[in-house]
């Protein structure tokens, strides 16, 4: 098994001449937490888009778990194990908050095709899709209708819905964006805990988050990689201060805490 | 042979000019306020009725016969007006079957009040003054008129362009197109902007309708006829797009005029499925853009499915009760009616199916029903064979065609995948009417009658009950299946369903095939039923019967279906029996209900227990 599970060369997006990802390397070690940070228009949620197949690359090829998964579609590579969040919150609305989970959950039986099946079958999953709720601290409201909750809510059902593939690859779109203060802390503990025995990648905007959680971060700017390495370097790197202030890095000085 | 040709590609060129002012007034309408208006047909149709009027009481001459023409154009104008202040402007956010629905309501109101003020016969205008004659082009004759109407398409075209272009109030037109939130942001009266464009709409169907005059009879079949193709060259076009219009009609004109020539047997397939091919190859026609949002599913916010409320359930049960018990008691009449009620049940269930929990938009739903008949009936004719077997084979036919037609179907959502549906619908009308030879074309497939043991009609009763009511709760079992979450989860968020690793595709088009199947059933049994197959089986009015038992009965429940079909039965029954003026009466239940009862008769009872015991099965 090799010690990285997901890797990149020279992926590149362009959009009718504009170029939004460009010449991207990225290399996830296994079992860590990898984060993707940068200012607004980085090219972040391109990259994001491009490693979950829900946009195509202009060039370049991805590979996962020594696999190219380059020409995939997004279910294909769902069913491979890398498993990806909404920076939107993407909810079943009309589904109850157990069923959202549940869907998720049905899929470890296969393709969802049988039709002759009775709803019984799917009860077994109801315990499981409980203690994923109790774990991201929404089963109280498991028989509501999801499209009622509130944003943050909304936010930790789209996490349980995830952890329900059990992925061996997590990607979270800025899991916290938008978040008020308290529920970030949780939504951080919540991605420490989960990423025990898998590897995640998240983009973020917030730094606070990426500070606490990130065994590596990779910086983009314009498309690039800009820096990469753990939170003390890269935060102390001049040119990624001048990308996120907009400044020359040596009339700022380093931020202590961002 | 080359003189030939060329005549009857002039006389495309003719056609598509009038085929394209009807059109442009469809895409017109549909850029600014986003309605698909089946009425558009009756506009023009009206058109033709006016300007028969119009020109037949004013005095002879060239002053009497151009001005009746563009005087029945505006009249027609003012009347879009109308239809828009009184029904439209009302429905503007509404599901966009629900429009098309109201619409459909106004086209059956104005067949009716046609046939009251201008009577069912034919009426033959007269020619146009100063082109009467015709013209020597290599030799042949061609009509002067159709040369004149041949420049009146690109006039339009480039004074509309002007219009839109060198105007504020175009300029409001196409930005409106764009983004209509942001033009109302803007601060423009949006009430306004809307009805004067459905007037200029409206206006146009009317001169297409007008200047049809000195060349075809006028009568009470125009407005369908008219309809249906101007929706494939919008659609083909590009919504909203009028130059796409300009470039389908002359497609679609060239293509009947040449179609005549090499294969006048089925000209009607040929011009669908030249729609369906520029449909999957770009889906959004030929200079269409996509829409802004991605369109929500048929039923708009729609609770989860719940269990129904024990009154409810004990009604249901009393009704199950009654459908058992008391036939017996009833005359042959009212078992006739019976056996229809337990197959449009499951008709309308199938069309739910897809519709409510499915996402997806069909109005050409009937195609599957009357395969699943044809199927029946012509095993029956050609083979002799078993009644077992013509329903055990109606089923088969009509999945094997939800399979194929619905690869193309479920790729297109919202107002594209609706007229998709149709198309190949009208496809299959279309060898059903022009195929004479195997099925009897208009006359259709007559003698199939029950084997001796199911002859009896309380016999025949019990036996389409069980299989149409056991095919009905098959329907809803699905939802309840893991099959039916996958199917309502990729119709709430495509999205999500597609990262779950749930191939939105797959389970829509496997939905898809099933509704058909069942609607299939449901025709092997009114085949059966009826003891003849006509192509009235799979035309667009019993596409639209099935969508009036589904917004009837509400597409937010699963009862809702059932209580439709049941309803509608009765009701058409009633009004056919007791009303002269039918559609009229139907329109009018149509553009009320939908006004009045979006939720539907069973949405509608439900929110009224609600109100009374709260939340139900919470």
């Amino acid at each position: 098994m090799s010690d990285t599970i997901l890797e990149t060369e020279g992926l590149t997006k362009e959009f009718r001449g504009f170029v939004a990802v460009s010449d991207v390397d990225l290399r996830v070690r296994r079992g860590t937490i990898h984060g993707l940070i940068g200012p607004n228009g980085a090219g972040k949620t391109t990259c994001f888009n491009l490693l979950t197949k829900f946009l195509q690359p202009t060039r370049g090829t991805i590979r996962y778990d020594g696999r190219d998964i380059t020409g995939k579609k997004p279910a294909e590579v769902a069913r491979l194990g890398l498993v990806r969040s909404f920076q939107i919150s993407a909810v079943f609305p009309h589904l109850t908050v157990l069923e959202n989970v549940r869907v998720a959950l049905q899929r470890q039986r296969g393709g969802s095709f049988d039709f002759w099946r009775s709803e019984t079958l799917l009860r077994q999953y109801d315990d499981r899709a409980m203690a994923l709720l109790e774990d991201v601290g929404i089963a109280p409201y498991a028989h509501l209708q999801a499209g009622e909750l509130p944003y943050g809510r909304k936010r930790a059902l789209e996490i349980a819905t995830t952890l329900a593939l059990d992925p061996v690859m997590m990607l979270l779109d800025e899991p916290t964006a938008g978040m008020a203060h308290e529920d970030v802390d949780r939504i951080v503990a919540l991605v420490k805990r989960v990423s025990a025995g898998r590897t995640v990648l998240l983009v973020e905007h917030n730094l606070r988050v990426v500070a606490g959680l990130c065994d590596t971060i990779t910086v983009l700017t314009r498309g690039r990689v800009l820096a990469e390495g753990d939170y003390a370097s890269v935060s102390r790197n001049p040119e990624v201060i001048a990308a996120y202030l907009g400044t020359e890095a040596d009339k700022v000085g380093v931020p202590q805490h961002v | 042979m080359a003189e030939n040709l060329l005549l009857q590609a002039l006389s495309g060129l003719a056609s598509a000019s009038s085929l394209f002012l009807v059109a442009a007034g469809l895409t017109v309408i549909f850029g600014v306020t986003r309605i698909v208006n089946f009425a558009h047909g009756s506009l023009y149709m009206l058109g033709a009725y006016l300007a028969w009027t119009l020109v037949t009481a004013l005095p002879r001459g060239p002053l009497g016969f151009w001005g009746g023409v563009l005087g029945a154009a505006l009249l027609v104008g003012l009347i879009g007006v109308l239809v828009e202040v009184l029904l439209l402007r009302r429905i503007y956010r509404a599901p966009e079957l629900f429009q098309l629905l109201a619409t459909f309501g106004v086209v059956l109101i104005v067949q009716d009040l046609a046939l009251l003020v201008w009577g069912p016969q034919d009426l033959l205008g007269p020619r146009a003054p100063g082109l009467r004659g015709s013209v020597e082009i290599l030799g042949l004759r061609f009509p002067l008129y159709d040369l004149f109407l041949i420049a009146v398409g690109p006039a339009v075209l480039g004074l509309l362009l002007l219009l839109f272009h060198r105007t504020r109030w175009g300029t409001l037109v196409r930005a409106a197109t764009q983004d209509r939130e942001m033009v109302g942001a803007l601060g423009v009266n949006q009430r306004l902007l809307f009805t004067s464009v459905f007037f200029l709409g409206a206006c146009l169907a009317g001169l297409g309708g007008a200047l049809q005059l000195p060349r075809e009879s006028v009568n009470l079949h125009m407005d369908l006829a008219i309809i249906v193709e101007a929706f494939v060259v919008v659609v083909v076009g590009g919504l909203g797009s009028l130059v796409g219009a300009f470039l389908a009609a002359l497609l679609i004109g060239e293509l009947h005029a040449f179609g005549i020539l090499v294969f006048p047997r089925i000209t009607l397939v040929l011009v669908f499925l030249v729609m369906a091919v520029v449909l999957v190859l770009r889906p959004h026609g030929l200079l269409g853009r996509p829409p802004e949002a991605p369109p929500a599913g048929a039923g708009g916010a729609e609770p989860p499915l719940r269990p129904a409320p024990p009154a409810l359930r004990r009604l249901g049960a009393a009704a199950l009760a009654a459908a058992v018990l008391l036939p017996p008691f009833a005359d042959a009449y009212a078992l006739s009616v019976l056996t229809e009620m337990a197959i449009f049940v499951l008709f309308a269930a199938s069309l739910h199916f897809i519709m409510g929990p499915g996402g997806m938009a069909s109005f050409g739903h009937a195609a599957y029903f009357g395969l699943g008949a044809y199927a029946a009936a012509l095993l029956a004719k050609w083979a002799a064979a078993p009644m077992a077997a013509g329903l055990l084979l109606a089923p088969f036919a009509a999945g094997l065609f939800g399979l194929l037609f619905g690869w193309f179907c479920v790729r297109l959502s919202g107002v594209y995948a609706a007229m998709l549906t149709l198309a190949f619908a009208q496809i299959a009308w279309s060898v059903a009417f022009q195929w004479v030879e195997v099925t009897g074309g208009d006359n259709g497939i007559l003698g199939v009658w029950p084997d001796a043991w199911a002859a009896d009609p309380l016999a025949y009763y019990y036996l389409t009950l069980a299989f149409c009511l056991g095919a009905t709760l098959l329907l809803r079992r699905v939802l309840h299946a893991p099959f039916g979450y996958a199917l309502r989860a990729q119709r709430d968020s495509p999205l999500r369903a597609e990262a779950l690793g749930v191939d939105a595709f797959q389970v829509r088009w496997l939905a898809f095939s099933l509704a058909a199947l069942a609607a299939g059933i449901a025709g092997g049994f009114f085949a059966y039923a009826k003891g003849s197959v006509f192509p009235t089986a799979l035309s667009i009015p019993r596409s639209v019967d099935a969508l009036l038992m589904v917004l009837l009965g509400g597409v937010r429940t699963l009862s809702g279906p059932i209580v439709g079909a049941i309803a509608f039965t009765g009701l058409q029954e009633q009004l056919m029996r007791l009303v002269e003026l039918w559609r009229l009466a139907l329109g009018a239940v149509i553009v009320a209900l939908v006004l009045f009862f979006p939720q539907g008769l069973a949405g509608a009872a439900r929110a009224a227990y609600e109100r009374r015991h709260g939340p139900a099965g919470a």
